[in-house]
């Protein structure tokens, strides 16, 4: 039998880089968006906690241990990443897969958050915005998820049909920066 | 003409350029304007009604005059003020607005018919015979009267837009921006310093004043070294804020790369900055005053003057002259002196005015002409004795100054008059959050510009919840501001108030004469203001002079509206990133690859793109390839990427509850493994979106929505659920995106499905409708029963990163079952003969029974839209309702968007019975095929109609049929 060969989201398009900027696609995991149902939210915290070791993060906020992080993902909603969902969360919420829904992409560089201000109407200040912080906005015309993985990176999400115009947009920004000097 | 050891220009570093082609130089840290006024030239440009040679007025970017077009071809860049444009290597300038030279401009013949060309006169004269106007008399004005003008090609440069964000604002570096930004800098808060210039320190820069016992620009160079070696502080130069908005935004205009040769970096950013609180350290205008021929080349600012020969070490001309009604005016004789440039006279309209040694101060007098029409030769002085001419080749003119308090006024504020100063001033709360401070609060000297800086941080940081830091005050001049009014010198002639739109003192008059006495009245009829310097130079005095005639006071009389933005940005700025692909986001399916391989020609679908057709070898036209793929689906099988069709997961206990709310059917009845059609209805009880929805779980639910309508109808349900009914325990998931979904379609489709998946389909359990989980090649895959063909048809959905791979490998086995790839053209013929709608039928003003669908919306339940859908109007069968129609007659086209009427009626509005929304050529049945609304359209089933496309003059005679032209049994889908 032959085998469906699998292509990640922004196959072809990445990496790139400009100046000290790099745009790269972060590596393949696992997706699920948890929507806990009414009063649950505990009860999925603690499961979560028991099953992953990471508990619900507040609004605007990700939590993550050893490798799997939950962000919170929009208004009652979270995305677990980078493990598969244990059964017992369905209990507590819906438990969708999203590992093929997003293209998911990592801008790196001293300055990263002035290649964002070109794009995303939010303050990403160091002081407002820091390691671990995330938010749903416009990036562009897209709708997107950021946070912030470090004093100069971070990891952005917009739907999978998106990528090009992702990779696209962030490109422009990049090379505008960077060819400020 | 250059001064010697005088300037910040770096005189090691020299540039060359050239002005209407013919070469000059200058240094480093120059302008264009003082480059040019070093290098002699004075003729800058040509006024946009008269065509009157001007020169360069002022130092800023409030120059109404000196505007010149940069480079050429796709990057020519019109309008630029000379005074802002920093001096580089190779640029090449051009005056504007002249035929066919400056110096040689046939339209300043304008300039003699003056008598004729005053106030109102196109509105007097262009008004007979009417026609001409559009034709004749508009064309030939807008030629005649202008600036520079845009190449016409594809802009080739790149912009940019960005978001700032800061506890503090400042706007403007001078003394007074300094000081508050040192202040709120050392406290800690995040401060944002935009300056327009290129180089920060304001009017220190220009002036020749101490601060701190330093000259005063050196003093603002150690702060700024200290505020740039701080974290919390960002240095925009270049940066003008353009705009006061809500909530604490403010507009910015960057010129990022106009003083360098093209490079990568974009041109211009506009930035958008959202501040916790701003400072305004805007400055003030000095006003020109309105005399006989005060525009010739070589009549500036007072300020300008002396601002050139400070900074740039450049004198305008060799003997200079002042004219002024304050103190202010003696600075620039004094500075000149000091520069050792010969000053001819000080002109003092006061009697009391101050003695200058070394300068002949002529008090109690006024300058009333000028002559010299390239370039100043002499002025006219009018004293008690009478009129004599002076010799001189530049005139400073001070009038006073205007606090540049336009920013403050952008929400509607009004600035308050004050006579200490024959200015307005704003007044506190005009924008919240924001404190004018120094010059342009009305404070002019430089002692109490750094005090209103330091108290305003301190006023900031306090309501910002920081503590202030020690901030000392440094000594300075504190020489009060002496000033008696003089707008305009009586006497014969044109007096210019506004330069850029060619304004008198006689138009204001005659404005009011003939009861235009509103200052915004004035303002329209006389154009004053109205040019892209938006009368910075000239509305108070305008305004002065309106109240004069009219009798009133300046308070009365009042000021014009200042808008956003401050300074003209290009629209190119504003819409930065909307650019070709910037325009809107693509999205592409997994299959667009391999469609494009195919030669597939994409059309857009909202934002996606989805292949039209897939031409095979041979075919010349669409529609060739259309009834190729048409009959392939209905003779073996088709495949197409129905991906774009959004999907909504839905789960939770109440998941069924909440479908009979939004649907008009009924879905809690809906068992297991089974799809349902279902329609939904906005709240006003029309039809909002169709599609089918398939229980995958006792809770769980997987809802399908027209491509259109994805994110709609998720937003509807949002709404509904968050707003009418929360106690229902449900969530909803878009999945659109995670599934790669393909259309299976046509008579062979279960043989290619049997063959393809991990285990064949078991008949007895896959009746039409039925869904479920299945396994392809080893991957989790789901699979429906469904049809928008009227076909044996299914939906095969895999996980996103395998469709590129499935979509071949189903290309691959309908290939060889005698099948194919088919694309939105066929697809929207197969679903026209079926009488499947889209939304070309429910367009939003059609509801359940005008589509045919009335007995969907159930009786036993309510829904959204059900009482609102059974209003009278919304059921009265003469309403235009849903039916088919084929051409009868001698014209065989039907065309989508044409009229119905009786084939005996004229076909005009009052007659008019229906429309046609969806055509086909249907290669199944051999003739064209439509979808129409026709009043009372059931019921006419068989008889005759006439169809009528206004636009393209086509009329045909059409049978009315029923919607359902192919199979209306159904038996090939549900077989």
């Amino acid at each position: 039998m032959t085998e469906l060969l699998a292509k990640t989201a922004c196959d072809g398009l990445l990496s790139v880089t400009a100046g000290p900027f790099t745009l790269s696609e972060e590596p393949v995991a696992p997706l699920t968006s948890l929507m806990p149902y009414k009063g649950r939210d505990k009860a999925l915290s603690a499961a979560l906690e028991a099953a992953h070791g990471v508990k619900l993060p507040g609004v605007n906020r990700s939590t993550s241990k050893a490798g799997i992080s939950v962000l919170w993902f929009g208004r009652g909603q979270f995305l677990l990443v980078g493990a598969g969902p244990d059964g017992s969360l369905a209990e507590h919420a819906a438990v969708v897969d999203q590992s093929d829904a997003w293209a998911r992409v990592r801008l790196e560089g001293a300055g990263a958050d002035q290649v964002l201000a070109r794009l995303l109407p939010v303050d990403l200040r160091a002081a407002s915005f820091k390691r671990g912080h995330t938010l749903r906005s416009p990036l562009g015309h897209m709708m997107a998820s950021v946070t912030r993985t470090g004093v100069n990176a971070f990891s952005i999400a917009v739907f999978r049909s998106m990528a090009a115009t992702l990779v696209h947009d962030l490109k422009t920004a990049m090379e505008g920066v960077a060819a400020r000097g | 003409m250059r001064l010697a050891n005088r300037g910040m220009v770096d005189r090691n570093a020299p540039v060359t350029f050239t002005f209407d082609g013919v070469g000059h130089s200058g240094f480093e840290g120059d302008t264009l304007a003082s480059a040019l006024l070093a290098n002699g030239v004075r003729l800058v440009g040509r006024s946009f009604k008269y065509h009157r040679p001007r020169g360069i007025l002022t130092a800023g970017s409030e120059e109404p005059n000196a505007l010149v077009t940069l480079g050429s071809g796709a990057r020519q860049d019109p309008n630029v003020r000379a005074t802002q444009q920093e001096l580089y290597e190779g640029l090449a300038a051009q005056s504007q607005n002249r035929w066919p030279s400056l110096d040689w401009d046939l339209l300043a013949l304008n300039d003699l018919a003056a008598p004729f060309f005053g106030a109102g006169f196109y509105y007097k004269t262009f008004m007979w015979p009417k026609a001409f106007w559009e034709k004749l008399y508009e064309p030939a004005i807008r030629r005649a009267a202008g600036l520079g003008a845009l190449s016409g090609l594809n802009n080739a440069d790149t912009y940019e837009r960005a978001f700032a964000f800061c506890d503090l604002l400042v706007i403007g570096s001078g003394p007074a921006g300094l000081m508050a930004a040192l202040g709120a800098a050392r406290a800690g808060a995040d401060v944002i310093l935009a300056e327009e210039d290129f180089r920060m320190g304001g009017r220190l820069l220009a002036e020749t004043h101490e601060v701190d016992g330093k000259p005063g620009h050196l003093w603002a160079a150690g702060l700024l070294d200290e505020l740039a070696s701080m974290d919390n502080v960002r240095l925009m130069t270049r940066t003008t804020v353009t705009g006061a908005y809500d909530q604490g935004t403010y507009g910015a205009l960057e010129r990022v790369s106009h003083h360098v040769p093209r490079s990568r970096a974009p041109l211009e950013c506009f930035w958008r900055i959202v501040a916790k609180r701003a400072i305004l350290a805007a400055g003030a205008l000095e006003r020109p005053v309105a005399f006989r021929n005060n525009d010739r080349p070589g009549i500036m600012t007072a300020s300008a003057v002396r601002a050139y020969a400070n900074r740039w070490g450049v004198s305008p001309g060799k003997a200079v002259s002042v004219f002024t009604n304050n103190d202010d005016g003696y600075r620039t004789a004094r500075d000149l002196v000091a520069a050792g440039v010969h000053v001819a006279a000080l002109i003092d309209s006061r009697h009391d005015g101050p003695d200058l040694p070394g300068v002949h101060v002529i008090k109690g007098a006024q300058v009333c002409d000028a002559a010299g029409r390239k370039g100043l030769e002499s002025i006219t002085i009018r004293t008690h004795r009478g009129e004599e001419k002076l010799l001189t080749d530049c005139l400073a003119m001070s009038g006073g100054w205007n606090p540049t308090l336009h920013l403050t006024c952008h929400m509607n504020g009004r600035p308050a008059w004050r006579e200490d100063i024959q200015g307005f001033a704003p007044v506190p709360g005009m924008i919240p959050g924001l404190q004018a401070v120094g010059a342009c609060n009305g404070s002019f000297s430089t002692a109490a510009c750094l005090r209103e800086g330091a108290e305003a941080a301190e006023d900031a940081l306090e309501a910002l919840g920081f503590k202030p830091a020690a901030l000392e005050l440094p000594q300075a001049e504190d020489d009060p501001f002496r000033i008696a009014p003089l707008w305009s010198v009586e006497g014969k002639g044109r007096a210019w108030l506004d330069f850029q739109n060619d304004v008198t003192v006689k138009d204001v008059k005659q404005a009011a004469v003939e009861n235009f006495r509103s200052v915004e009245h004035m303002k329209r009829y006389t154009t004053q203001g109205m040019a892209t310097d938006q009368g910075k130079n000239s509305n108070v005095a305008a305004l002065a002079v309106l109240a004069d005639v009219t009798g009133r006071a300046i308070p009365e009389t009042g000021t014009t509206t200042f808008r956003p933005p401050f300074v003209p940005v290009s629209i190119a700025a504003m819409g930065a990133g909307a650019q070709g692909k910037g325009f809107a986001p693509q999205r592409f399916t997994t299959s667009h690859k391999a469609s494009i391989e195919r030669g597939a020609p994409m059309i857009e679908a909202g934002l996606w793109y989805r292949p039209s057709y897939f031409p095979a070898p041979g075919e010349s036209n669409w529609r060739q390839a259309c009834d190729r793929e048409v009959k392939m689906v209905r003779e073996t099988v088709g495949i197409c990427d129905v991906s774009t069709l959004g999907k909504i997961d839905i789960q939770g206990p109440d998941a069924a509850a909440f479908l009979d709310f939004v649907y008009t059917n009924t879905f809690s009845t809906l068992k297991v493994g089974r799809t349902r059609y279902g329609l939904m209805l906005r709240e006003d009880g029309f039809v909002m979106d169709d599609g089918t929805c398939a229980r995958l779980g006792e809770t769980h639910f997987l809802m399908t929505t027209t491509t259109a309508a994805a994110g709609e109808v998720m937003r509807h349900l949002e709404f509904v659920h968050q707003c009418l009914r929360p106690e229902l325990d449900v969530v909803f998931t878009s999945v659109t995106e995670q599934w790669a979904q393909f259309a299976v379609a046509g008579p062979k489709s279960r043989d290619l499905l049997d063959a393809l998946l991990d285990k064949p389909l078991n008949g007895p359990d896959w009746p039409f409708m039925a869904c479920g989980p299945v396994t392809v090649m080893g991957v989790k895959a789901r699979l429906f029963r469904i049809s928008f063909s009227g076909e044996h048809a299914y939906e095969l959905a895999v996980p996103a990163r395998y469709g590129d791979a499935l979509f071949r490998e189903l290309l691959a086995r309908a290939g060889a079952l005698g099948g194919g790839p088919y694309g939105m053209e066929a697809l929207n013929v197969l679903r026209i003969e079926k009488g499947f709608i889209t939304h070309s039928e429910i367009h939003g003003r059609t509801t359940a029974y005008d589509v045919g669908l009335g007995k969907m919306v159930s009786e036993k339940k309510d829904c959204i839209g059900k009482t609102m859908s059974e209003r009278d109007g919304l059921i009265d069968p003469m309403r235009e309702r849903l039916v088919g129609l084929k051409p009868v007659g001698a014209v065989k086209q039907v065309i989508a968007g044409a009229h119905l009427f009786e084939v005996d009626d004229a076909p005009v509005r009052e007659n008019d019975k229906g429309y046609v929304t969806s055509v086909c050529y249907s290669p199944t049945l051999g003739h064209m095929l439509a979808l129409a609304f026709l009043k009372n359209g059931p019921e006419r089933i068989g008889e005759r109609v006439k169809m009528v496309d206004h636009v393209r003059k086509i009329e045909a005679l059409c049978e009315v049929v029923h919607p359902i032209a192919f199979d209306p049994e159904g038996g090939r889908m549900r077989d």
